[in-house]
């Protein structure tokens, strides 16, 4: 956490109101999102218990698993969840635009014009944490290997049919999500934790109706109060008036609400298996229908714990629209476009799941492009947010000032003299500026790079000597450069986010990196790539 | 699964556990458990826990008479899972246990040395059954071939004057040394599990092979090793790594894991040792402090709650946002750094940061002073300060 985002915190302390991070909105929102809050059963890792999710802030739909010990409910949820979801993750798949490329050809060399498909928009989903997020992770890797009445061996517990499609699709999504700045997962605190700051620690901004409570405090409290409320005011049956937003529920909720009406389910369901198994048809038709009351009734309790969550994500949502879009969020989103139309394209060419475990190569190209990305985020932010930027300029890695004088100058070392003028600006800025440091002038009207030639902190001076972006005559292009009296910003960091050195090709992996996959001895992976469960 | 008892030390004359049992009042004393002894290495320097703890008070109790209860509960559902995992790994003589420790132990397969699993009689009182863990443990160690699996033994650890007891899942001796075992319900998903859960069982476990290094040490009569990271090798002394046995993947088929405890195995001799000094924190109390809940006669608390919050107000905290999730008071003490205007309520970088300014209204006279301060901090809070206003302004513009 930087002295800035620390100083906004101190004043949101003071403000008692959350106090922007961010003077435009830094990630992608899609029109239709698609909001998913899911909830899971204590104890068992993955397990789901129930969900909310929909396009409609006014039409939730929930799922949910009746008894979540149960595998085959929880088998017929997941494939409910499917149902439901895939619909709005394919369909984005299907309106696409022709991007022209060129793809070498690897013996002649030659380059040839080749075009490539490229969907025009994308799925967007938004949970309310990060547990969220790691929540769908586990489905997606509980769901993407299982068997189904399809393949050739089912097995003894075959899954319906489209959820191992289903978790594929989530593993797709939860590992995007891991890019500095992809928009395709979200959870609804980190992207509250990019734009605003409030007065407590970042622990307690994982609870997302406390977080909120910085923001719309009700009956004229305090931040610190409202969230207080938020976290633990309790009914007279001890059960919090605003749930946690998941996905693990509240312990007094499970004990109190959801215990007894998972085991009225469990008893309804009983004397159905009892009544059947001795022809009693009066007794199975009452059994099914307490069966179908118990039902209602947990339908009724989930849905109760999860609504306020549900409002919360999109009083999120609400809030991040009246945020103006960042300049460069249309670029990053085209990189969140050609992720999708990349997974499409997989599964229509019939490729395995997502593996257990990278190899070598893939976890080091992922690793190097989270890294890239997280660089060109960086940059794009600083440029696009005078925020941002102020956040380089306290690091000492920018300054921007007033310029004072500008001093053409020729380098004529070579056969035609070239411009290279000298620009001084004043600035109360202390950058790390060592003489022959290289600087880059931000949103100039092309690249421009320069040298820092004089400093002078104590009159609060910078002149550089600039090198480039100033056209290929003697004298500078017209309103190429600086006038005196302009303010302008250079950074001591490039502009632009080199690409890393390519990485082999996963067949000629390097033995110090296991060797190639599939050729190393180590441990053979279990008969198939299916999980067997008990 | 972590169920102990506390009971007075074997020496009664001690002014010590005297002077905490009076601070406590006639309540119960709440019992020190390995959780409990884990829990305080997470925060060493708040002597409000140390001394609470050290006199058995139920902080749980003195949280909600304080006006902020604490969140903590396990739900209903999560307790059975774990409770199934463990009946599950010993049904049938520990045969679902035996599969994963076997490869990790080089446990024999059916055929070599039977596996003895002495009765440690766990229907009996806590004294009874660490006199009786004591001696099997003696007995499965002085025979070197022998395998032997204690269930739920019950070890004996004094601290600051009092004894706790102690109950691991399992030990295992073989060779005159011993292993601990602990069973979790988390999942080691594809070779990996959750960083914040493994910890917490590590620094439990380490609770558990520090009282075992006592008990070799006193049966050999010799004093512990004085560096936590070097193991001592006498007949009985636990290895220092443990073995944690959790579910593997989706399924309910254990998978073990052994884990390198030393690190919090020095933290916990370190905060103990800490404890002992605790004579210390109560010279420093006003006299009259006590934390008594008890109810008297009529109905009334023998202290009012101003009293009590008096009284935790006598010991100084450490809060940072990280004992919410940790500690029963936690919500008490927050509300106190926020009371105070403390600069520690936005958590312990925070304070890092600002250096020597420990108030919100100091920080922010900091940022808005103009002119040359002496000290760095605030002169970095300043500069922030304008950097943040001409970057807000810029946008209204």
């Amino acid at each position: 956490m930087s002295l800035l985002t620390t100083l906004a915190r101190l004043e949101a302390v003071r403000s008692g109101r959350a106090e922007p991070l961010a003077t435009v909105r830094h990630r992608h929102l899609s029109d239709r999102p698609m909001v998913v809050v899911p909830l899971t059963a204590a104890g068992e890792a993955g397990a789901p218990l129930a969900v909310l999710l929909g396009t409609d802030r006014d039409a939730p739909r929930l799922h949910l698993v009746p008894q979540p010990l149960n595998r085959t409910l929880r088998f017929d949820y997941l494939a409910e969840l499917a149902a439901d979801l895939l619909p709005y993750l394919e369909f984005f798949g299907a309106d696409v635009e022709q991007i022209e490329g060129s793809e070498k050809d690897p013996e002649t060399g030659e380059k040839t014009q080749v075009f490539r498909e490229l969907c025009a928009d994308a799925p967007q989903l938004i949970v309310p944490n990060s547990a969220g997020v790691h929540h769908l992770a586990l489905i997606g890797r509980s769901t993407r290997f299982r068997r189904t009445v399809e393949d050739d061996e089912p097995g003894p517990y075959p899954a319906p049919v489209r959820v191992p499609l289903l978790g594929r699709w989530l593993t797709h999504l939860t590992d995007r999500a891991q890019v500095p700045g992809s928009s395709l997962l979200l959870p609804m605190t980190g992207l509250l934790a990019r734009h605003w700051a409030t007065g407590q620690s970042h622990l307690e901004d994982q609870h997302l109706a406390a977080r909120l409570a910085w923001h719309f405090p009700p009956d004229g409290l305090a931040g610190a109060e409202a969230a207080e409320r938020a976290e633990s005011t309790r009914d007279e049956r001890g059960q919090l008036l605003h749930p946690p937003a998941g996905p693990a529920t509240d312990p007094r909720f499970d004990e109190v609400v959801l215990g007894p009406a998972i085991a009225r389910y469990d008893a309804a369901t009983s004397a159905l298996a009892h009544s059947t198994e001795q022809r009693d048809d009066s007794g199975a038709a009452r059994a099914r229908e307490a069966v179908r009351e118990a039902i209602e009734q947990l339908r009724g309790v989930l849905t109760a714990v999860l609504l306020p969550t549900w409002h919360d994500v999109w009083r999120g949502i609400d809030l991040l629209r009246t945020l103006p879009p960042a300049g460069h969020l249309e670029e990053r989103w085209t990189g969140d476009r050609w992720s999708y139309t990349g997974h499409r394209d997989r599964l229509a060419a019939g490729e395995p799941p997502q593996p257990r475990q990278d190899d070598a190569v893939t976890a080091a190209r992922k690793l190097a492009q989270r890294e890239r990305e997280q660089a060109r985020l960086d940059v794009q932010e600083a440029l696009d947010d005078p925020l941002a930027m102020a956040e380089h300029r306290l690091a000492g890695e920018a300054f921007a000032g007033v310029v004072t004088e500008v001093v053409p100058d020729y380098d004529t070392t070579g056969r035609s003299p070239k411009p290279r003028p000298l620009v001084t600006l004043r600035t109360d800025d202390r950058p790390h500026a060592d003489l022959g440091r290289e600087a880059h002038r931000v949103h100039g009207p092309s690249t421009q790079k320069a040298e820092i030639v004089a400093v002078d902190p104590a009159e609060g001076s910078i002149t550089l000597r600039i090198l480039s972006g100033m056209g290929r005559k003697k004298e500078p292009e017209p309103g190429s450069l600086p006038e005196p009296g302009e303010l302008v910003t250079f950074t001591l960091f490039e502009l632009t986010v080199r690409q890393s050195a390519p990485l082999p090709e996963p067949d000629d992996t390097p033995w110090t990196h296991g060797g190639p996959p599939g050729a190393a001895p180590g441990p053979v992976p279990s008969t198939s790539a299916f999980d067997e469960w008990e | 699964m972590n169920v102990s008892t506390n009971a007075p030390s074997r020496g009664h004359s001690e002014p010590l556990s005297q002077r905490l049992a009076e601070l406590r009042g006639p309540a119960p004393q709440r019992s020190l458990n390995a959780r409990s002894l884990a829990a305080l290495a997470a925060n060493p320097g708040c002597h409000r826990r140390a001394v609470l703890d050290a006199a058995g008070v139920d902080k749980s109790a003195l949280a909600s008479r304080l006006g902020r209860p604490a969140p903590f509960g396990q739900s209903p559902f999560a307790i059975a899972r774990g409770v199934i995992f463990e009946s599950r790994l010993k049904a049938d003589d520990y045969a679902a246990l035996l599969e994963p420790l076997r490869r990790h132990l080089g446990l024999p397969a059916d055929g070599g040395a039977p596996l003895v699993v002495p009765d440690l009689l766990r229907r009996s009182g806590s004294a009874v059954r660490a006199d009786r863990t004591a001696e099997a443990l003696a007995a499965a160690a002085a025979d070197p071939d022998a395998w032997t699996l204690l269930d739920h033994p019950l070890l004996r650890l004094d601290v600051a004057g009092s004894t706790a007891y102690l109950e691991p899942d399992a030990v295992v001796v073989h060779g005159g040394r011993c292993t601990v075992v602990e069973i979790k319900s988390f999942p080691v998903l594809d070779g990996s599990a959750d960083p914040a859960k493994v910890g917490a069982a590590a620094r439990q476990a380490a609770v558990y092979v520090l009282a075992l290094q006592h008990a070799a040490a006193a049966r050999a009569g010799e004093a512990l090793a004085p560096d936590p990271y070097t193991e001592q090798r006498l007949t009985g002394s636990p290895r220092l790594s443990v073995l944690l046995v959790c579910p593997k993947d989706f399924s309910n088929r254990p998978t073990a894991v052994a884990v390198d405890v030393r690190r919090e195995l020095a933290t916990t001799r370190r905060q103990l040792s800490r404890m002992t000094g605790i004579g210390r924190l109560l010279d420093a109390l006003p006299p009259g402090t006590g934390f008594d809940l008890a109810v008297d006669e009529d109905g009334g608390p023998a202290r009012s709650a101003d009293e009590l919050a008096t009284a935790v107000e006598a010991v100084p905290a450490a809060y940072s946002p990280d004992c919410l999730s940790t500690c029963e008071l936690g919500f008490h003490c927050r509300a106190q750094a926020r009371c105070g205007d403390r600069v520690e309520q936005l958590g312990r970088g925070v304070r890092g940061e600002l250096g020597s300014i420990r108030t919100v209204t100091e920080a922010l006279a900091a940022a808005t002073a103009t002119g040359s301060g002496t000290d760095e901090a605030a002169e970095r809070l300043a500069y922030a300060a304008a950097l943040r206003a001409e970057a807000l302004g810029a946008a209204v513009r």
